[in-house]
């Protein structure tokens, strides 16, 4: 029964995408009726696995290649443990939440057929991640979720923008899913198996078991998320991301495509913390130096999303940082924990952000906003609550998830990464508090902005929906019911008053650095943008702020580099071409026939008497070869 | 010491090798097919002594043809140096080079 | 007396083809070719001697009358003065040297290593009736075979001396 519901949650979707691509893609409310359903009927199951605390690992065999030792058994199976329960809640929850959302954000398009179902198909390509019980399976899925973003990123695909924006994604995604392929094969061939449950077992009977490879394969599984959760170097398609519908921003940032990184390297921890592996700790700078370049480019952007999308960025810096300090612990709950509650108000932000731009008539620069708290008082009012959430202030949940892992830092020695951390902590709130100073609090900057009008329920009931769980999911106690998953102790739940304070009673110094940072940027922001008319930081830091304006030059970095490397390839393959092809094989071939041509030809002299030599010769030959036998 | 086959042999291979020379050697066309008759007439005798020291006319009948045959030979091949002389005014190996390319 | 005949005949025909093929005191045609005739009757000479009385006949008749008449006649029709004037190749010679010499060689290494002292006595007398009876019976086929060949070879010639080749 619970294994029925477990293919249910993850074949719902399928079967909303095939049915809307097969026969309603022109009638757009039937189609998303369709969608909408099936990922409200996914969370109804998602919460009834989560109400009867389901577990088991329902597989059946899909593939058989060879049997014993040498022999691949590829199973196509769910693993339900209380790291995929809350997931599933999380995804189907926030995606439901969105797709309500998107059919108000989308009424006038056209094409919504299409676009609910690569909604359908994004959802069903995120729970396989969530479900799947082994590498290969998940992989599949992976590469699912960056065929269904392509579709999704480039909805709009008659923009340049956006089909350039896709195109970006799944090719950044392609470069990491390459190592992640490679890790899985290596994996696979030193262990023999790729199922998780079989996989952890045998590296907790031996953790040498990986052997020297075990560096190696971890960071080659880390390569996948680099790419799927946008960490430093592979970050640069997140903000051009931006250029798909807001919704689907929401939906990849908040609680699907990004997340699969962190919730990857969560569910295959075990591979990642065997002793002698370096992975984890070089997982945990590029989280940090992620979370704080991110932070660092977010300050000077003016487009809404981009800033947001920076955060997202900064934010899984943040998380990857959280797995990469767990190796001591064994427990990269803390990780999971920042997800769930960033999945909650990232969406909110978001979706908040879409509704300021659906107000404004698609404006997306944050100099042209302002006044808005007055005009769209919920998309406000939500929007807030997120972004105190996003910067920590207590009592909202994101104060204790990031609480968390500057404790977890904190503990595990990383005095550098704490103190980058915090760091990064006080730019979240200085480019927040920007945000929200320019576009809601501060004088109106254009005609657009002074008649804006809220929006409808459709969209705002989703912005209320998920403001709960923002504010609230500090009390829940996620993080004890991940703990679980890694073994740790039941801790019994305290009450109200005592959860409220637990962060500064476990760690004083984390909690407090944390608030401290908070304030700080709080109090910049203040100063700087509280009734700016246009930034005032150009105008002192001319140098620093154009570098982080251009997004610090990592396209064009990039665009060089690929460039270049292209073009050396080009040379060399054109070399290869031209002498070793063109001059060794061809030249060579007829150049050498041709000289014996030649060679051949002086032989035919057209004297009878040289023939009659020739011949007399060989006679001589063949009687010689006659008689010395 | 009589004569046996082999000293008829030795001759005929003296006459072989002295017509076989002189095709090799000399550049009249007309001398060095008198040479070729040279040769035949070289086999022709080994034939003959072959007949008489083993017992078998054929070889005799064999020489009757190559007799008739050369006949014809040379016939032939006159004519075609006579042909050849009224185009090139030459009856000389050397100038008579048009089959190189 | 027989043997003497033999060594005779041999050196007759020995030294007047080499006096065909190359004498030192003429490059002349004319005399390569009474050279010739000289060699070819003192090989119907040892025809006698080897009892083929009919070949010996048919080689004075067809070859020292028919064919050298033929080439004197085609020597006269031609002006080949022309040899006289050039002179012998160095490379020519000497290679034609060496390839016969090797031939030579080789034909009498296998003419002494064959077993030809086997071939026992000369029984077979070469009598015109014998061979007579063997050319028209065993060998008809052949014979009027021959006598096609002779037709076509008359023919070829005709047309090849009558017309100038364009």
């Amino acid at each position: 029964m619970i294994d029925l519901f477990a293919w249910l949650i993850l074949g719902l979707p399928l079967l909303a995408a095939a049915a809307i691509t097969l026969f309603t893609l022109p009638d757009a409310a039937k189609s998303a009726r369709l969608s909408i359903g099936a990922v409200l009927l996914a969370f109804l199951g998602s919460l009834i696995l989560w109400a009867r605390d389901a577990t088991g690992e329902p597989a059946v065999t899909w593939l058989a290649l060879g049997t014993g030792t040498g022999g691949l058994q590829i199973e196509l199976g769910l693993k339900l443990d209380p790291l995929s329960r809350l997931m599933l809640l999380v995804v189907t929850g926030v995606g439901s939440a969105i797709h309500i959302y998107s059919w108000g954000y989308l009424h006038a398009d056209r094409n919504r057929g299409r676009y609910f179902a690569g909604l359908s198909l994004f959802t069903f390509a995120m729970l396989g991640i969530v479900l799947a019980n082994n590498f290969l399976m998940l992989f599949i899925f992976w590469e699912l979720v960056g065929v269904s973003s392509y579709l999704l990123i480039g909805f709009w695909f008659a923009r340049p923008a956006a089909a350039e924006a896709a195109k970006k994604a799944f090719l950044t995604n392609r470069l990491g899913d390459f190592g992640f392929l490679l890790g899985i094969i290596l994996v696979w061939a030193a262990l023999g198996t790729l199922s998780f449950t079989e996989l952890e077992a045998r590296l907790a009977d031996d953790p040498a078991a990986l052997g020297a490879a075990a560096s190696v394969a971890g960071l080659l599984i880390f390569c996948g998320a680099m790419g799927k959760s946008a960490q430093f170097p592979l970050h640069v398609w997140l903000p051009d991301a931006m250029e798909g519908p807001t919704p689907v921003s929401a939906l990849i940032h908040a609680a699907t495509m990004v997340a699969a990184g962190v919730y990857m390297l969560c569910r295959v921890f075990f591979v990642l913390a065997v002793p002698g592996s370096v992975a984890l700790e070089l997982i945990a700078w590029i989280g940090g130096v992620t979370a704080l370049l991110a932070a660092l480019l977010a300050v000077q952007q003016n487009d809404i999303k981009r800033i947001l999308a920076y955060s997202t960025l900064s934010q899984l810096g943040y998380m990857v940082l959280a797995v990469g300090v767990s190796g001591a612990s064994r427990d990269p709950s803390v990780a999971m924990y920042h997800l769930t509650t960033h999945a909650g108000f990232k969406a909110l932000l978001f979706l908040g952000a879409g509704s300021v731009i659906h107000a404004l008539h698609h404006e997306q620069d944050i100099w042209k906003m302002g006044g808005l708290s007055r005009r769209l008082p919920i998309t406000f009012w939500t929007f807030l609550l997120a972004t105190l959430a996003l910067c920590g202030v207590p009592p909202l949940s994101g104060f204790y998830s990031k609480d968390a892992i500057l404790a977890r830092t904190l503990e595990s020695g990383h005095h550098g990464l704490f103190a980058l951390a915090t760091l990064v902590a006080a730019l979240t709130t200085f480019y927040m508090f920007r945000l929200v100073f320019v576009a809601f609090t501060g004088p109106a900057k254009s005609q657009a902005a002074d008649h804006a009008r809220e929006s409808p329920p459709v969209m705002t009931l989703p912005l209320l929906a998920l403001a709960v769980p923002s504010v609230l999911a500090g009390f829940w106690g996620i993080h004890r019911v991940y703990g679980a998953q890694y073994g740790a102790e039941p801790a019994a739940a305290g009450s109200w008053a005592q959860q409220l304070v637990e962060p500064f009673a476990h760690a004083p110094l984390a909690a407090g650095a944390g608030l401290a940072a908070a304030l700080m940027g709080w109090l910049g922001a203040w100063a700087w943008y509280r009734a700016a008319l246009q930034d005032p930081l150009p105008a002192r830091f001319a140098t620093v702020a154009r570098w982080l304006r251009d997004r610090l030059y990592f396209d064009e970095l990039y665009e060089r580099l690929i460039g270049w490397t292209q073009e050396s390839l080009a040379r060399l393959a054109d070399g290869v071409d031209r002498w070793v092809i063109m001059g060794v094989a061809v030249k060579g071939t007829h150049g050498t026939f041709e000289l014996l041509g030649r060679l051949l030809r002086l032989a035919q002299t057209g004297n009878l008497q040289t023939y009659a030599f020739v011949l007399v010769a060989g006679v001589a030959l063949l009687l010689f070869l006659v008689m010395a036998r | 010491m009589s004569v046996g086959l082999t000293h008829y042999l030795v001759v005929s291979l003296l006459l072989f090798c002295l017509g076989l020379f002189g095709v090799l050697v000399r550049r009249n066309l007309l001398v060095m097919f008198m040479s070729l008759e040279l040769m035949l007439n070289a086999a022709n005798l080994a034939l003959v002594a072959f007949a008489r020291y083993h017992h078998n006319l054929s070889g005799q009948i064999m020489v009757f043809f190559i007799i008739t045959v050369a006949a014809a030979e040379v016939a032939v091949g006159l004519a075609l140096i006579v042909a050849l002389y009224r185009q090139r005014r030459t009856a000389h190996v050397e100038d008579l080079a048009s089959l190189r390319l | 007396m027989e043997t003497l005949c033999f060594y005779l005949f041999a050196a007759l025909a020995v030294v007047c083809g080499f006096l065909v093929v190359a004498n030192p005191f003429s490059r002349n045609p004319v005399a390569s070719a009474m050279f010739l005739v000289l060699t070819i009757a003192a090989l119907a000479g040892l025809f006698v001697l080897l009892h083929a009385f009919f070949l010996a006949a048919v080689q004075i008749l067809v070859y020292a009358g028919a064919v050298m008449v033929l080439f004197l006649f085609v020597i006269m029709l031609l002006d080949l003065k022309e040899e006289e004037r050039r002179s012998w190749r160095k490379f020519g010679l000497v290679g034609g040297g060496v390839a016969v010499a090797l031939i030579a060689l080789l034909m009498y290494a296998a003419l002494r290593q064959s077993p030809l002292g086997a071939a026992g006595e000369p029984r077979v007398e070469g009598s015109t009736a014998a061979l007579g009876e063997l050319l028209f019976r065993q060998y008809l086929l052949p014979f009027e075979l021959v006598g096609v060949l002779l037709l076509v070879g008359m023919v070829g010639v005709i047309w090849l001396s009558k017309r100038a080749v364009p």
